[in-house]
């Protein structure tokens, strides 16, 4: 039933249209038999609509699906498992409070009534020592680390025996080095014929390292396929955004040293189950500078900023802006000119259904003019002010008074931005600005970032994307386990040394 | 004296045996449904109707065994409603189960006037006390068989949740429901079965109270032990085995009382007999600080969300 050796899938013509959107426009794809398989394109572009119609999770409304040379009627992703297709989500299937092993054997078609442990883990050791990565079968899945997690969902599938693996952009969780593992043995058990890899992703440096062949969608379209080994990265990425042409890197000048500086003074915060998040933090933000913290998610870098914002007790160490001690009130964010881009800013920072004028006043509905001296505010003022930063910030919403949760990631960032730095920033502190966000967007906000930066704010950036830490900042730190294990100014390092020492391998 | 606090000790010893049994069987019937993600508080209800079934299917046939069943039965059906008024989108479980709890002490009132007045057959204790000459032993040592059924179902259900696809799969429905969902098990229908079975074991919990101890029915024969029980899973961190000694403990603090009141001390009477609130209250603050429990807890359960 199953294949045992690497399966080839064309589709042909592959069309969906969602409402109006015309989501797949005619997609033909070819994965060779034993290759790896980049499939590339920007937020938007089709790549997750393409694979849910491979994985039967939508119906295609045109085209056909070719899999191993024959026709292949996938309606659902239990007709795909059956085939041999497997798939592994940005986000973990796994069950946190099972084992390893558990995770495996509750995975199967066929798990038994009653399971024999004994003989289960005989016959998993016996899998596990054909595997070219290794899992603790007997750790919870909660205890394990992301990249674990990665592994131990690529090795659910091979143990499934499915031998076209579908990756949605494996390594976004995963440092340098363990993507760079993860990525090294799929491609030698694609080369050897035991499996085909079909990996969504954006990064160019992995697909060039990695990768056989690629597609790039674009706009629900195929905009290129090729050799991934011979393309440039300026073709790709010609390919990804069209004639917009790539956007030029934010552009960095002499800033004022008037601002103050930020100091963190050995800053510690604990979690709700009371372990160290954060522990003896010291970091110092000049002004006129972009000090960026790199590491991966999970090591108290949100915590940090939870710190920074108000959202998490500080347990000991203090905050100083010059030479002032800070304590993240709205009074002092106010009075000390502190802003601050959170990530995931509908959770974080704005109010999903309130519109967006509303969203945008936050931090001065309460003030002159948008209240009077009895403290009275004006909805109509307010509206007024939403609607010129809207335009002064280029937000695109219907209307000001849309709730802001109608709007795309990048109109909600843009709409924090309209309120953040509207006015004079002594103080910035951003975590993952730019995340899930498309190009265009990234552009504008880095710039807006590095306008604020030259014009001498002190600020603090935390991004999981290493390239935007070396786009942007001045001075790079790694936080790892609650730490800073590293830091250094961006001219005397490279991407390599950050890397270890994200990895913990730095000395 | 020491005459008088081995009386005492053997009292509760006697008592913790007799009085846990209600509530492990519904800690037990508890942990199974929280397992599968869903809570269902309405088990005092099931409490209350399966001692009122229990006590009139024991009054009706002569057969006090067949009481107990019915208890169950009558618990399942209850449950079932809850679980199936669950699957309906945008419910809350926890207001749900506030409903039933009402609902089954309801029923129970309703048709349980006529059983008031009359003595119903009882279940008869195993006496394991024969070889010791003292009365305390003897007396604390009646155990009821449904003590014991109560044991080997608490290893029972441990070996399930651990060994078996059943039990692997209510684990993962109660851990994590989009895995579940991706694996094609159908999540509403694992909870509406294991809020059924919970509901089972918990009208067999009531079965004990009228049909053993204290041995009649009355409206007030449960004292609030259904809702008690929730607290004592969270204290078993929702694994079978602990569910034993809690009940074990919660019993031995509900017989305080009776058990200094039995070498005459009845000063403070009401106080211990408060005991086992006091132990609900201290032992909820104790695991709400508790890392390990919030590390157990089945991350699906509306609580914990």
């Amino acid at each position: 039933m199953t294949a045992t050796q690497a399966p080839s899938l064309r589709t042909f013509h592959m069309s969906k249209a969602f409402g109006q959107l015309q989501a797949l426009d005619d997609i033909s794809l070819d994965v060779a038999a034993g290759s790896f398989h980049a499939l590339l394109g920007e937020n938007g572009a089709g790549k997750s609509t393409l694979v849910k119609c491979i994985m039967g999770f939508y119906q295609a409304d045109a085209g056909q699906v070719m899999f191993n040379g024959h026709e292949a009627k996938v309606r659902s992703p239990r007709d795909a498992h059956a085939l041999g297709i497997g798939m592994v989500y940005q986000h973990f299937t796994l069950v946190p409070c099972l084992t390893a092993a558990e995770n495996l054997v509750i995975a199967r078609a066929d798990t038994p009534m009653v399971i024999n442990w004994k003989t289960e883990r005989k016959r998993l050791d016996a899998f596990m020592e054909t595997m070219p990565f290794q899992v603790r079968l007997d750790a919870l899945v909660s205890t394990l680390s992301a990249g674990e997690k990665q592994k131990l969902e690529i090795l659910k599938l091979l143990y499934l025996n499915q031998r076209f693996l579908i990756l949605d952009e494996p390594t976004s969780v995963l440092t340098p080095s363990e993507a760079d593992e993860v990525l090294g043995v799929l491609r030698d058990m694609a080369h050897r014929n035991d499996v085909t890899v079909l990996m969504i992703s954006h990064k160019f440096r992995e697909v060039k390292t990695f990768c056989d062949s690629f597609t790039v969608l674009r706009r629900g379209k195929c905009a290129g396929t090729g050799d991934a080994r011979t393309a440039s990265i300026a073709e790709l990425s010609h390919m990804m955004i069209g004639d917009a042409g790539l956007r030029p890197p934010a552009t960095r000048t002499a800033a004022p040293k008037s601002a103050p500086a930020l100091h963190l003074n050995n800053l510690s915060a604990r979690d709700v189950e009371g372990r160290h998040v954060v522990s003896n933090v010291t970091l110092t933000v000049p002004a006129g500078q972009i000090v960026g913290i790199a590491g991966v998610s999970g090591n108290g870098q949100s915590a940090l900023i939870e710190v920074l914002s108000g959202q998490r007790a500080l347990e000991s160490g203090h905050i100083t802006v010059g030479d002032a001690a800070f304590s993240p009130t709205r009074r002092n964010f106010d009075r000390f000119k502190v802003f601050g881009l959170p990530e995931e800013p509908l959770r974080n920072a704005v109010v999903p259904r309130m519109t967006v004028a509303e969203n945008i006043a936050f931090r001065s509905f309460d003030k002159s003019p948008l209240a009077n001296r009895l403290g009275i505010l004006s909805p109509a003022r307010i509206r007024k002010r939403g609607a010129e930063l809207i335009n002064k910030f280029n937000v695109h919403t219907s209307s000001p008074d849309a709730p802001i949760e109608t709007l795309s990631g990048g109109n909600v960032q843009r709409a924090v931005l309209a309120r953040e730095l509207s006015g004079a920033v002594d103080v910035l502190i951003v975590a993952n600005p730019c995340f899930g966000l498309d190009f265009a967007s990234v552009a504008d906000i880095r710039g807006k970032i590095m306008e604020s930066r030259n014009k001498g704010a002190a600020v603090l950036l935390v991004s999981e994307d290493l390239d935007e830490i070396f786009e942007l900042a001045d001075q790079i730190a790694v936080m790892s386990e609650g730490q800073i294990t590293y830091l250094a100014a961006t001219a005397d390092t490279d991407t390599m040394q950050v890397g270890q020492h994200i990895a913990g391998h730095g000395k | 004296m020491s005459d008088a606090v081995f009386s005492v000790l053997m009292a509760m010893i006697g008592g913790a045996i007799r009085v846990s049994t209600p509530f492990l069987f519904v800690a037990l019937g508890e942990t199974l449904t929280e397992k599968s993600g869903r809570i269902n508080l309405g088990l005092e209800g099931n409490l209350v109707l399966g001692a009122m079934v229990a006590y009139a299917t024991s009054y009706s046939t002569g057969n006090p065994w067949l009481g107990v069943l019915a208890a169950g039965a009558a618990g399942m059906v209850l449950s079932a409603g809850h679980g199936w008024i669950c699957k309906l989108p945008k419910v809350n479980d926890i207001a749900v189960g506030i409903a039933f709890m009402n609902l089954g002490t309801g029923l129970a009132f309703f048709f349980g006037k006529p059983f008031i007045q009359p003595t119903a057959p009882r279940l008869d204790a195993v006496a394991l006390g024969n070889w010791s000459a003292t009365p305390q032993v003897r007396q604390a040592l009646l155990v009821n068989p449904l003590f014991f059924v109560g044991l080997a179902l608490a290893v029972i259900l441990w070996w399930m949740l651990k060994s078996t696809r059943w039990g692997l799969t209510i684990r993962m429905t109660g851990d994590s429901a989009a895995s579940a969902r991706a694996m094609g098990v159908s999540v509403d229908r694992v909870r509406l079965l294991t809020t059924a079975s919970g509901g089972f074991l918990a009208g067999i919990g009531g079965a004990f109270l009228s049909l053993y101890y204290p041995g009649s029915w009355n409206e007030s024969l449960s004292s609030g032990q259904g809702l008690m029980a929730v607290a004592l899973v969270i204290f078993a961190r929702w694994n079978p085995l602990r569910c034993v000694w809690a009940a074990l403990l919660f019993g031995a603090t509900g017989a305080l009382g009776p058990a200094l009141q039995s070498i005459g001390i009845s000063q403070g009477y009401y106080f211990f007999n408060a005991a086992p609130y006091i132990l609900t209250l201290v032992i909820m603050i104790i695991s709400a600080r508790s890392e390990a429990a919030s590390r157990a807890a089945p991350s699906e359960l509306s609580i914990v969300k």
